[in-house]
């Protein structure tokens, strides 16, 4: 364990400054109308966090950072240009199927939970869908944090059992000799879905393609925009 | 694959799926509350920082959502997070459940000594801070 010595250790409790942003609501009861209210959550994280720092456990200013990078820089956007560039370049598509976590990071997408990436390939024979029962699983560096409904029960556990019926209700209808295949992900293994291109896309670029790929699709539970579908 | 205890639960995903037009969308919003993205980065940085490991991280979380009180449309999911993160930090004799619940409060009663529009900080705590 590297914690960079004393460093984050601050002078006392009622010196630390945390950086924690304003969500208090002025409270909904009338008695104290002015007054600042934290929930018990938010309470709760600043209290852990309080008792953290002051052991030098954490540095606030990295928390800090993290918070910034998932709210703003990594998202789907990064899967897309993945997705993208096998649709158009053969050599790439063919890394990716061998190493994925290589030819990923090759592209700048490095970073927590994307280490054991591999990539599943629709098919006209084989669509991909992708869970995690356990948790919340995902390959973050490639599409951000996961929606809310992949993290619920009914996700978690129906797709393994009816998934074409799951598929269904996100508006996807396959035929029936395609074939549904349910990946469950772990803390150690993470799936990436490479939809198939689009029909009518032969003569669009690279830039254009990405826009045609959304988060779902790479999730198994949508796809690929056809172009000048909105 | 093994399947989850849950797997025979008939619910529809209605509630937790985005209304149709959003699902284009590549940048929806990734927290409803700061304190959400407060309690993620926090795990996020305390694991970086070497305190436990990943697959010991998602074992604490799982056991949270997999209770039967979890909501079927996924909207509690942070709670649960944060819940996950005092246990584990707990188990790891790092936190204790009075310290963090007396904390809790402290921050409860800054918050409310804290005129609307400035920053909280605990030293506003009229009792003086957790003793």
């Amino acid at each position: 364990m590297n914690l960079g010595g004393a460093a984050f250790k601050l002078r006392s409790r009622n010196s630390a400054r945390m950086h924690f942003r304003e969500d208090a609501k002025i409270s909904d009861d009338h008695h104290h109308d002015h007054d600042n209210h934290l929930s018990d959550m938010d309470a709760k994280v600043r209290a852990l966090q309080t008792i953290l720092v002051e052991k030098g456990l954490v540095d606030p200013a990295a928390v800090d950072v993290v918070v910034e990078t998932y709210e703003h820089k990594v998202g789907p956007k990064n899967g897309a240009k993945v997705v993208a560039k096998a649709w158009v370049d053969p050599e790439f598509r063919a890394w990716l199927e061998k190493d994925a976590s290589a030819a990923i990071n090759s592209l700048g997408y490095v970073g927590r939970q994307g280490e054991h990436m591999h990539a599943v390939f629709n098919t006209p024979e084989q669509h991909n869908m992708v869970v995690c029962t356990l948790c919340s699983c995902y390959p973050w560096p490639v599409l951000g944090l996961p929606p809310v409904w992949y993290k619920s029960p009914p996700y978690r556990s129906r797709v393994v059992y009816e998934p074409r019926k799951v598929l269904g209700e996100f508006g996807v209808e396959l035929p029936d000799s395609t074939k549904i295949k349910v990946w469950d992900s772990t803390a150690e293994l993470r799936y990436l879905v490479i939809p198939m291109r689009p029909a009518g896309s032969d003569g669009l670029s690279e830039d254009e393609l990405v826009e045609l790929v959304s988060r779902d699709s790479m999730i198994g539970t949508g796809l690929a925009h056809a172009p000048g579908q909105e | 694959m093994t399947l989850p205890e849950t797997a025979k639960d008939p619910t529809p995903l209605a509630n937790a799926i985005p209304q149709p037009g959003s699902a284009k969308k590549l940048d929806p919003k990734v927290f409803d509350e700061p304190w959400q993205a407060q309690a993620f980065a926090l795990t996020v940085t305390l694991h970086e920082n070497g305190l436990f490991d990943w697959p010991e991280w998602a074992e604490f979380l799982s056991a949270e959502l997999h209770q039967d009180s979890a909501k079927q449309d996924g909207s509690d999911y942070y709670s649960h997070w944060l819940t996950a993160l005092e246990k584990l930090l707990t188990s790891k004799g790092l936190v204790d459940v009075p310290s963090v619940a007396a904390l809790t409060e402290s921050w409860k009663r800054a918050a409310h000594a804290t005129p609307h529009g400035t920053a909280i900080t605990l030293e506003n705590d009229p009792a003086g801070g957790a003793a």
